[in-house]
């Protein structure tokens, strides 16, 4: 900025701020609207109970079903959605692991894979995991697999949310 | 900074005769309200074509939630409204802009009118304007059906049946717009398809011919 301010320059400064002003007066309120779904916290979810008795649950990681209700935006699906966990007993604790490859999200299966024996398989690009979750190395998944918490009540099964790693 | 970059950019591909050529004109003293007050009556064509690009903004940004669907319709409309930030502002945008716009575009049409602006050798721009009104009450129309509720439904419905009204190919003109025997699915659908692509595109078109042949003509001379 040197000596004096033009007269052009002042009005191109105060046209260009009130331009400004108006056009993020107007935007503003569309770009919330746009974002709001990234601002928005997720809902906690809540233990839910499972066809699978204690007594079930065995050394050899079994697929149990669960349903979980959850609202998108909108829609609520009025069966819940059905959701699967992996579960076996390690050393005597049960160990519930998402079926979610931590490579790109396809789903993981056990012993899917006449190649991989006794491994979680993941056919989109070949993810493996051995059986307590942790991913094989030199395969794509840089991650273990994630673990659900579990409780058993009255001698059932029950899923909670995902645990943070 | 700034001006470092429009250099450069410049210095390859000369847009300045670009941008130039559409903002840099003579305004003449008669339509300038900073003359003659009075002169605020040319200001509705470019009010109205400033309302218009609030109405195509918020309906992209509204396009981001609402689904065109006869079970989901009215849920995403209420959830947009109800439970994001900002979504009745957003809506109350669209809803309340598209009134204005058709509020404007009358005063536009007045102001043309009464200047006598539409006379030799403007003929053919008011020709392009009445088409602009008629796609505009289109979007209006279309429009209204979206939220899908009691409203909407029976607004549609008696269009349709003032449609239906005109001789010989009335029905064809109801079936067309319904695209089957009754006001429902499939008539939402189109409508949607109508409010967001044919006749945005089509007013797109019509607005370029329109201010083309503002620039080929010049404003009109005063009274």
């Amino acid at each position: 900025m040197s000596k004096k301010l033009s007269r052009r320059q002042f009005l191109t400064y105060t046209f260009g701020g009130t331009a400004g002003f108006l056009a993020s007066g107007m935007l503003f309120p569309m770009v919330r609207f746009a974002i709001d779904p990234v601002l928005k916290k997720g809902a906690g979810s809540e233990y839910v109970e499972t066809t699978m008795t204690e007594a079930e649950i065995t050394d050899s990681p079994k697929a149990v079903k669960f349903t979980i209700h959850r609202k998108d935006g909108w829609y609520q699906p009025p069966q819940g959605e059905e959701q699967t966990a992996w579960v076996f007993k390690q050393n005597g604790k049960v160990v519930a692991l998402s079926p979610v490859c931590k490579h790109l999200g396809c789903t993981v299966n056990w012993n899917s894979n006449p190649q991989f024996k006794d491994e979680f398989f993941c056919p989109c690009h070949f993810g493996r995991y051995y059986k307590d979750g942790r991913n094989v190395p030199g395969t794509p998944p840089a991650k273990p697999l994630d673990k659900y918490k579990t409780k058993i009540e009255n001698g059932r099964l029950l899923i909670g949310p995902l645990e943070k790693a | 900074m700034l001006r470092a970059i429009y250099d450069w950019v410049d210095e390859r591909l000369d847009i300045t005769p670009l941008w130039r050529d559409v903002a840099d004109h003579e305004v003449p003293e008669h339509v300038n309200p900073a003359h003659h007050f009075s002169a605020f009556i040319y200001c509705f064509g470019g009010l109205t074509f400033f309302v218009v690009v609030i109405q195509i903004l918020s309906g992209m940004f509204l396009a981001m939630y609402y689904v065109p669907d006869i079970v989901n319709a009215h849920p995403s409309v209420n959830y947009l409204q109800n439970e994001l930030a900002m979504g009745a502002i957003v809506r109350g945008m669209h809803h309340w802009g598209a009134s204005v716009a058709i509020v404007m575009l009358f005063l536009h049409t007045l102001r043309v009118f009464f200047t006598g602006s539409y006379k030799h050798p403007r003929e053919f721009n008011w020709v392009v304007g009445m088409l602009i009104f008629f796609v505009m009450l289109g979007l209006g129309f279309t429009g209204y059906l979206l939220p899908w509720d009691n409203k909407a439904y029976f607004a549609t419905k008696v269009g349709v049946e003032i449609a239906a009204s005109v001789p010989v190919i009335g029905p064809y003109i109801a079936t067309f717009l319904q695209g089957g025997d009754i006001v429902g699915a499939q008539t939402l659908a189109r409508f949607f398809a109508l409010h967001v692509f044919f006749l945005p595109a089509a007013l797109l078109g019509l607005l370029g011919a329109h201010f083309i042949l503002i620039r080929r003509q010049g404003i009109s001379g005063p009274l």
